[in-house]
């Protein structure tokens, strides 16, 4: 405390600066005046809430008129919302200038009372609690106690119980998709297989596992198969070997499911050759197997083990090696 | 006249005139189509393609190459097809106005004439996709709105948004508003996949489908505004930007207005 230079002094309470009357407590014009510009306010909010009835009962539902900058508006709309928004404006301004033109605003102190009730109070509350207890003769009735006690035991325990209901755990779920070695590839929408000769050099298509005749797909099978299949020339390819047997004549196919949250991965750029995902524009190099070079993506999105069958259809020739999609917590980054 | 009159009444004059008759209108409407549908003969061809092929030197060929081989800032055109020409050429993103990022369309530089004989040379270098006809553009009749919607936000939303107004791509791309173009255009672009846009080839997407994408691209250019104004129609960007600038800028205004002491 002795290295404190002595020319510091402790702050000192400045006090209430002294009270300044306003124009309205002084002069009665002012006052006047303040006056009617609350009245003014609160006038023009009854007649915001007359529009509000007016347009109701008398607009018809299908004018419409044309405001700038807005365009075409539904009149009867229009005035029901102006009508609403104007009558609370008004109001809450008239009753915000009334507030602070002609209010009191003197500070006056209202001190509160004792939290703490009387002993006599206190006194009388523990002897009707006494007395009342003592008149069920709840010590005595042995077996209303316990089936008492049985029946709030087990209340409590449905609502644990129905925690169960959360689940089942997802297994293996979020690991695998409906792909599986030599699962046809067929466009979405419309369901029709795919030739490779199909597809020209630059070319996307859309696609979804071929599901049997007459099935209907899952919503949750939906959120996770969707690939997304392009075409480059062969040479374009920078790939391991292994990556690039994994493609066939130039077509890959790669998982539609952002690695980063999830989103449809479909925003191709024919000449740079990189796949954007439209949320985060996680950018990821289609001829480097799908590599991230920008954005939040960690992991390149998992690419198709893809071939022809005999009717030179495309198809899968094995099911995803690693979970599409998001990370999540148990999933095995590896 | 009187020898011919004297037949009027003969009980083979009717089958006769109406025979004659017959046979005159066939005729006369025989000469009068032939004479109005003009087949190209090889020569009008070869004359078409000869002026494509100046127009192609003057106004292609520094960037493009003198035999449309490509070079280093253009693409090779022989293959590009017919399709490919007619809309670069005909929405005028060719030729273009300077080496920005993107072609962009403004007003062509060539009339019809001029850019159906550029489609004729380019398109004798080497096969590629056609210019659809005007029977095959029938998305009206032939197209399905609700088919096309499907297909619009499975394909095409991700870049042109989800109302067809265009949007951003890396780099200063992006991908145009789809609203107010020519359906021959829309179904040229599909098919050829011009700069940033893949291919969607008639096979992956066939041509009935792409009358029902049209369709729909149509039927949202005339999707009133009953809220008023779009604000362009890309949904959170601008609503989020007039909520925050004008919205939050009126509450801090009225709580300025709250909070000052009154004279």
């Amino acid at each position: 405390m002795s290295n404190v230079s002595k020319e510091i002094q402790p702050m000192q309470d400045p006090g209430v600066a002294p009270h300044v009357l306003r124009n309205a407590d002084t002069d009665p014009k002012a006052e006047k005046r303040a006056e009617q510009q609350v009245a003014i306010l609160f006038t023009l909010s009854g007649l915001s809430s007359l529009l509000l009835i007016y347009s109701y009962v008398f607009v018809a539902t299908d004018i419409f008129i044309f405001i700038p900058v807005m365009g075409n508006q539904n009149a009867h709309q229009l005035g029901l919302g102006l009508g609403m928004a104007f009558s609370l404006l008004f109001l809450g301004m008239g009753a915000i200038l009334w507030a602070k033109k002609l209010m009191p605003e003197t500070e006056v102190v209202n001190h509160r009372h004792e939290f703490r009730s009387s002993d006599e109070d206190r006194a009388e509350l523990v002897k009707t609690v006494k007395d009342a207890a003592a008149g069920v003769k709840l010590g005595r009735r042995t077996l209303i106690k316990r089936s008492l006690g049985f029946s709030l035991g087990l209340f409590a325990l449905p609502p644990v119980l129905l925690l169960r209901d959360l689940g089942p755990l997802p297994k293996k779920l979020l690991e695998t998709t409906s792909w599986k070695a030599g699962t046809r590839l067929v466009t979405d929408p419309g369901n029709r297989p795919i030739l490779a000769s199909d597809l020209e050099v630059g070319a996307v298509v859309q696609t979804l596992p071929a599901v049997p005749e007459g099935t209907e797909r899952l919503l949750s099978d939906i959120a996770k198969d969707p690939v997304l299949l392009i075409r480059l020339r062969p040479e374009d390819f920078q790939l391991t070997p292994e990556k690039l047997a994994m493609t066939h004549d130039g077509i890959i196919a790669f998982s539609k499911i952002c690695s980063h949250m999830g989103c449809a991965v479909a925003l191709y750029e024919q000449q740079t050759k990189h796949l954007l995902c439209p949320c985060h524009q996680s950018t990821f190099d289609v001829t480097r197997g799908a590599k991230v070079i920008f954005g939040p993506a960690a992991r390149p999105l998992p690419q198709l083990d893809i071939t022809v069958d005999d009717q030179g259809y495309l198809v899968a020739r094995a099911p995803f090696s690693e979970p599409v999609g998001p990370s999540f917590w148990e999933r095995n980054s590896q | 006249m009187k020898r011919l009159s004297r037949y009027r009444r003969h009980k083979a004059a009717g089958p006769f005139i109406l025979v004659v008759a017959l046979l005159a209108i066939g005729t006369t409407f025989n000469i009068a189509s032939a004479t109005v549908k003009t087949t190209p003969t090889i020569l009008a061809r070869t004359a078409a393609i000869d002026e494509g092929k100046q127009i192609f030197l003057k106004g292609c060929s520094s960037c493009h190459g003198l035999n449309a081989e490509g070079g280093a800032i253009a693409p090779s055109l022989i293959g590009v097809g017919a399709a490919s020409v007619d809309f670069q050429v005909g929405t005028g993103r060719m030729p273009m106005a300077d080496m920005s990022t993107q072609a962009m369309r403004k007003e062509p530089v060539y009339n019809a004439e001029q850019t159906a004989a550029l489609v004729a040379y380019v398109s004798s270098l080497a096969p590629g996709p056609a210019i659809p006809t005007d029977a095959a553009l029938n998305y009206e009749r032939d197209g399905n709105t609700a088919e096309g919607g499907e297909l619009f936000r499975n394909n095409c939303a991700m870049c042109h948004n989800f109302a067809g107004q265009g949007g951003a791509l890396t780099q200063g791309k992006y991908a145009p508003t789809l609203m107010g173009v020519e359906p021959k255009y829309i179904y040229e672009a599909l098919i050829t996949g011009p700069q940033s846009m893949p291919v969607f080839s008639d096979k992956t997407i066939t041509p009935a489908e792409k009358l029902s994408l049209i369709k729909w691209i149509k039927s949202a250019e005339n999707e009133p505004n009953l809220g008023g104004a779009t604000m362009g129609r890309i949904g959170p960007v601008t609503e989020g930007l007039l909520a925050w600038v004008l919205g939050l800028g009126l509450l801090i205004g009225i709580a300025v207005w709250l909070t000052t002491k009154a004279r």
